[in-house]
């Protein structure tokens, strides 16, 4: 038992089995919750949907699409706006779900996480991929009811989007993270709307095409263009089409790599938020 | 659980030197003591003595900014997987997830040390009864009182058998039957198993005259040792007195310099 450690040696001693045993659980863990909170998934349908059969409505007279790729045809200003919307998922998904973590009631559940003996980074990780799992379902419930509105996408779109999504809900999910240990303005779920949510999301080809923001301002073309989101977006709507937008795949990888790599660097005990976040623990 | 070894074996808890500042603020300052194996150790303090700053960076969710913690020989920093794997925690605020089941809780508590389903279905039943809770195991905590949701806790440690249980004020806000119950559980840990128990409180009357306690006022350390001779030292008649003096005279010391 007490075997001489070469204690200077990363080897944690876990089988590649448990690592899996460990991710499982946090998974597990995150489903179930998910399922426990109903309200949290109807409010996450509701939200797109509102866009969907109202704004988007409303808009379709505004704002006329040309063919752009990778549509081949005129399109109604529905389908131009859907993957905009299944990212407005996972953006919300991807902030609730790492951003809880550091609110006082989540403060716990992440302690409990950072206290396994299993290394941070992989700890982090799976917390970032059970994110990005309970995205999944919320978006391809939303691809139903809009499939419904006549929004269609060729049916092999619906299983190539998929790694689309994974991806992008990572970036998403590892950008909350990140963002929880690096400012404490946004600890609260206003200030990220404000902040970042919307900024986010209105600064990006969500809405309407790049060419026509380039039309009114060629500044904020720039911004759009450098916008992560703006990339997650195009990727899920090529992807949605069976193609691969390489410009956008290029740049939602990196952005997800620099994003994790950020938060796994904030979490280190040495350098986080948890140390300079001082106290600890709330009450005493 | 370890009996037969304790000649070779290494103190369940080493600090050596510590010190933590939060910026300009000083938390703890040079701390150092050792706890033996299988004893029940008391960090007895006021609040915001540094327990829990000394928690946190025995639990390596700080890094230890001066000095060396070790557990049972391993050091907390560069072989936190090793030290980790030998200490169960509780946290002082309740970190249970209310809307799963006390099986779920600890299913997924398993999961982050490795171990299977089916394995920790086993071993939850038998942490359970241990804090006489088997009969709630479906149950939602949500609907546990306070008292058991925190001897689902202490459980939810005991789950990957560790030899070193850290509980952070783990009776504040209970009942006193409750908080008579938690003790006790936790002390047959360290008589029938062999458990090393660190016990962080401010409530003098937890501490049993056997009991090793660490006094700690204002981040120092102000005396180390058995409840009985720390009270026979400081010529009072129990440990509140003997408490009281001492940190009196910190107090008066501190307003000196």
């Amino acid at each position: 038992m007490t075997t001489d450690v070469a204690s200077s040696s990363r080897l944690t001693g876990f089988s590649p089995i448990q690592y899996a045993i460990c991710l499982k659980g946090i998974v597990w863990r995150e489903g179930l919750r998910f399922l426990h909170q109903r309200e949290r998934f109807v409010a996450a349908l509701v939200r797109p949907l509102v866009w969907l059969f109202i704004f988007a409505v409303g808009f379709r007279q505004v704002l006329g699409v040309s063919i752009i790729p990778p549509y081949e045809t005129y399109i109604l200003y529905e389908v131009y706006v859907a993957p905009g919307l299944m990212l407005l998922i996972q953006l919300f998904n991807g902030m609730q779900s790492s951003l809880s973590m550091v609110y006082d009631r989540e403060m716990g559940n992440m302690r409990t996480l950072l206290v396994s003996p299993l290394p941070r980074w992989f700890l982090l990780t799976s917390k970032l991929v059970a994110g990005m799992a309970v995205s999944l379902p919320q978006v391809y419930t939303f691809l139903a009811i809009a499939w419904f509105w006549e929004i269609e996408a060729p049916p092999l779109g619906y299983i190539a989007v998929l790694p689309a999504l994974v991806l992008s809900g990572l970036m998403l999910g590892s950008l909350g993270m990140l963002m929880s240990s690096v400012s404490k303005q946004l600890e609260n779920f206003a200030g990220a709307m404000n902040f970042v949510i919307f900024p986010m999301f209105f600064a990006s080809s969500a809405l309407y095409p790049l060419w026509r923001v380039r039309e009114g301002s060629p500044l904020l073309y720039y911004v759009c263009e450098l916008n992560p989101f703006t990339h997650a977006v195009e990727l899920v709507r090529f992807a949605l089409y069976g193609q691969i937008n390489w410009v956008s795949l290029a740049v939602v990888g990196g952005s997800t790599t620099l994003f994790m790599a950020g938060a796994i660097l904030a979490y280190d005990p040495a350098r986080g938020f948890l140390a300079r976040r001082g106290e600890p623990g709330g009450v005493t | 659980m370890m009996h037969g070894m304790m000649s070779v074996e290494q103190p369940a808890v080493t600090i050596d030197g510590v010190s933590h500042n939060y910026g300009a603020r000083r938390a703890l300052q040079d701390v150092s003591f050792s706890i033996a194996p299988a004893t029940f150790a008391v960090l007895l303090g006021l609040n915001g003595a540094g327990k829990s700053t000394l928690f946190s960076l025995i639990m390596r969710l700080y890094a230890v900014q001066r000095g060396r913690i070790q557990v049972f020989g391993h050091d907390i920093g560069r072989a936190s997987s090793e030290a980790l794997r030998m200490i169960g925690v509780v946290f002082q605020p309740r970190t249970l997830d209310l809307d799963l089941s006390v099986t779920q809780n600890l299913i997924y508590h398993a999961a982050l040390h490795g171990i299977g389903k089916h394995e920790s279905r086993t071993r939850a039943h038998d942490v359970l009864a241990r804090v006489a809770l088997a009969n709630r195991a479906d149950d939602k905590v949500r609907n546990l009182s306070g008292g058991q949701m925190r001897r689902i806790e202490i459980a939810r440690a005991l789950l990957h058998r560790p030899r070193l249980l850290v509980l952070d004020e783990p009776t504040v806000g209970l009942d006193i039957k409750s908080r008579a119950d938690i003790l006790g559980y936790v002390r047959q840990l360290v008589t029938e198993d062999g458990v090393s128990v660190f016990w962080a409180t401010h409530l003098i009357d937890e501490v049993s005259d056997e009991d090793e306690v660490i006094m700690l006022h204002e981040g120092r350390v102000l005396a180390h040792g058995s409840a009985s001779r720390m009270v026979e030292a400081a010529g009072v008649k129990n440990i509140r007195a003997a408490f009281t003096r001492l940190t009196q005279a910190a107090d008066a010391a501190s307003e000196v310099r």
